[in-house]
């Protein structure tokens, strides 16, 4: 868990993935649409990756992954980061850590 | 039945026919009517003729009496043979009956099954047969095929109730109701698409591929799909022209909404291209002759298993893009922009219907 909250208080975008994840790449390819280049971290490629899985799902998204944290705070699965992108909600979040959007 | 007592025959020859005659005709009733009861009533009606005919005997001509006993002897054992063959014989009957009911039954389901399929596809102008609807459906295994067979029949009533809830927005409208009544008949329409993201995700866990594939749509609904549905930002570019008057802030807010419904199915279709593209490997790495870690199929399948995901996420964004304008619109904005959407969505069925009747072209 300590892992997972350190990396998650990075600057910027945090999302945790599996490298097989799909789902993953697809909530990725939109931060970078949306002119963030989120860091990434493969729980699957990580030595304490079973650790990591089991702390992310005691977060309680709708989704065990991704999970994506903004400035160190929890958005949530692909779910809550739709439902923002669509509320307009999420470009504003976005500001501080984007070239292109601030 | 005759009494054989109302017969004045000689006991030795006639007695000893008599009650074989009797028999036979009772073997007749025995296969009419199949009930065991009756054959009690035999067995005792057969002793009491016997006793008759052995008290005449013995009372009248004198050393025919053994000889008569020996024959009578036979007879009991012929008639509890028959008996014995009688019970075999409707027993065997019952049985025979009761497999053709039981076959008849499942025929009767099964029959059932095809003509609300029939039904369905006659109602979305689909070609039937050559679809997946009718040929394959009734050679799958039961478990996979009723959680298929059971959407396409909740399909059916939840298009008629988005039919009839259409027409209802649009009387509401034409007659001029309160904004109040307007607003629950919006509410309704948008559970009502809600609804159908529930069914399409139960469907989904049984069988992904069916709802990507769109057959329980239109031809022409199929023409636009998108992720096993419709695109969200081409319902809004299309219909929102029909809403009349809008506010400067609303029209931006619906532009911004279509931009980020763009962005947001840009993602998830480029997403899908990642999965096609790893389901590919991993069935083709099946055709070189390596050794990995797991089977290859298993992990095609695997990475299959995201297709019911994707599709919940595209059903999500839907869900998403209708939430958010009736947010920005007003009551009665909202109202004509379901109108809108279910008359579109009516006319693409209409188009799939004039398309699969339209006359040959001549040579």
């Amino acid at each position: 868990m300590e892992k997972v909250t350190r990396l998650a208080s990075e600057r910027g975008v945090v999302i945790f993935t599996k490298s097989s994840c799909c789902l993953c790449y697809a909530v990725k390819i939109l931060f970078q649409e949306l002119g963030v280049n989120p860091t990434v971290h493969e729980i699957d490629k990580d030595t304490e990756g079973r650790e990591m899985e089991k702390a992310i799902a005691r977060l309680g998204c709708s989704a065990p992954i991704p999970v994506v944290y903004i400035g160190g705070k929890l958005v949530g699965s692909t779910n809550e980061v739709m439902s923002l992108h669509l509320s307009g909600s999420l470009i504003p979040l976005l500001k501080p850590y984007s070239a292109t959007l601030s | 039945m005759n009494s054989p007592t109302s017969h004045f025959v000689p006991p030795r020859r006639m007695g000893v026919y008599d009650p074989i005659h009797q028999i036979s005709m009772w073997e007749e009733n025995f296969r009419n009517n199949v009930d065991l009861s009756a054959s009690t009533l035999l067995i005792d009606d057969a002793e009491i003729k016997f006793d008759n005919q052995s008290e005449y005997a013995s009372h009248g001509i004198p050393g025919t009496s053994k000889q008569y006993d020996q024959e009578a002897n036979r007879l009991a054992d012929k008639i509890q043979r028959r008996l014995a063959q009688n019970r075999e014989a409707a027993r065997k009957s019952r049985l025979r009956k009761k497999a053709y009911v039981q076959q008849l039954e499942s025929c009767r389901v099964k029959l059932m099954q095809l003509e609300q399929e029939v039904d369905h596809a006659k109602q979305k102008g689909l070609h039937i047969g050559g679809t997946g609807l009718g040929s394959n459906s009734l050679d799958f295994a039961a478990s996979v095929n009723s959680g298929i067979t059971s959407f396409e029949m909740e399909y059916g009533h939840w298009l008629e109730e988005r039919n009839r809830l259409t027409m209802a927005l649009r009387n509401a409208l034409n007659s001029h109701v309160s904004d109040i009544e307007l607003g629950e008949l919006v509410d309704g329409a948008m559970s009502h698409y809600f609804k159908l993201f529930g069914m399409k995700s139960a469907a989904a866990k049984a069988d992904a591929f069916y709802v990507m594939s769109g057959m329980w749509k239109s031809s022409a609904e199929r023409f636009f799909f998108w992720i096993g549905g419709f695109r969200p930002s081409e319902i809004l570019k299309i219909l929102v022209p029909r809403i009349e008057t809008m506010t400067e802030q609303q029209r931006s807010d619906i532009s911004n909404l279509g931009k980020s419904c763009q962005q947001a199915e840009d993602a998830l279709s480029q997403g899908m291209d990642k999965l096609q593209q790893m389901v590919s490997e991993s069935v083709a790495a099946g055709q070189l002759e390596e050794q990995t870690d797991t089977p290859h199929m298993s992990t095609a399948m695997e990475r299959l298993a995201a297709l019911v995901s994707f599709v919940n996420q595209a059903d999500h964004l839907r869900q998403e893009t209708l939430l958010q304008m009736s947010r920005i619109l007003t009551k009665r904005q909202a109202a004509r922009w379901l109108l809108a959407l279910g008359e579109y969505f009516q006319s693409l069925q209409a188009l799939s219907s004039f398309w699969a009747n339209r006359p040959p072209k001549p040579a």
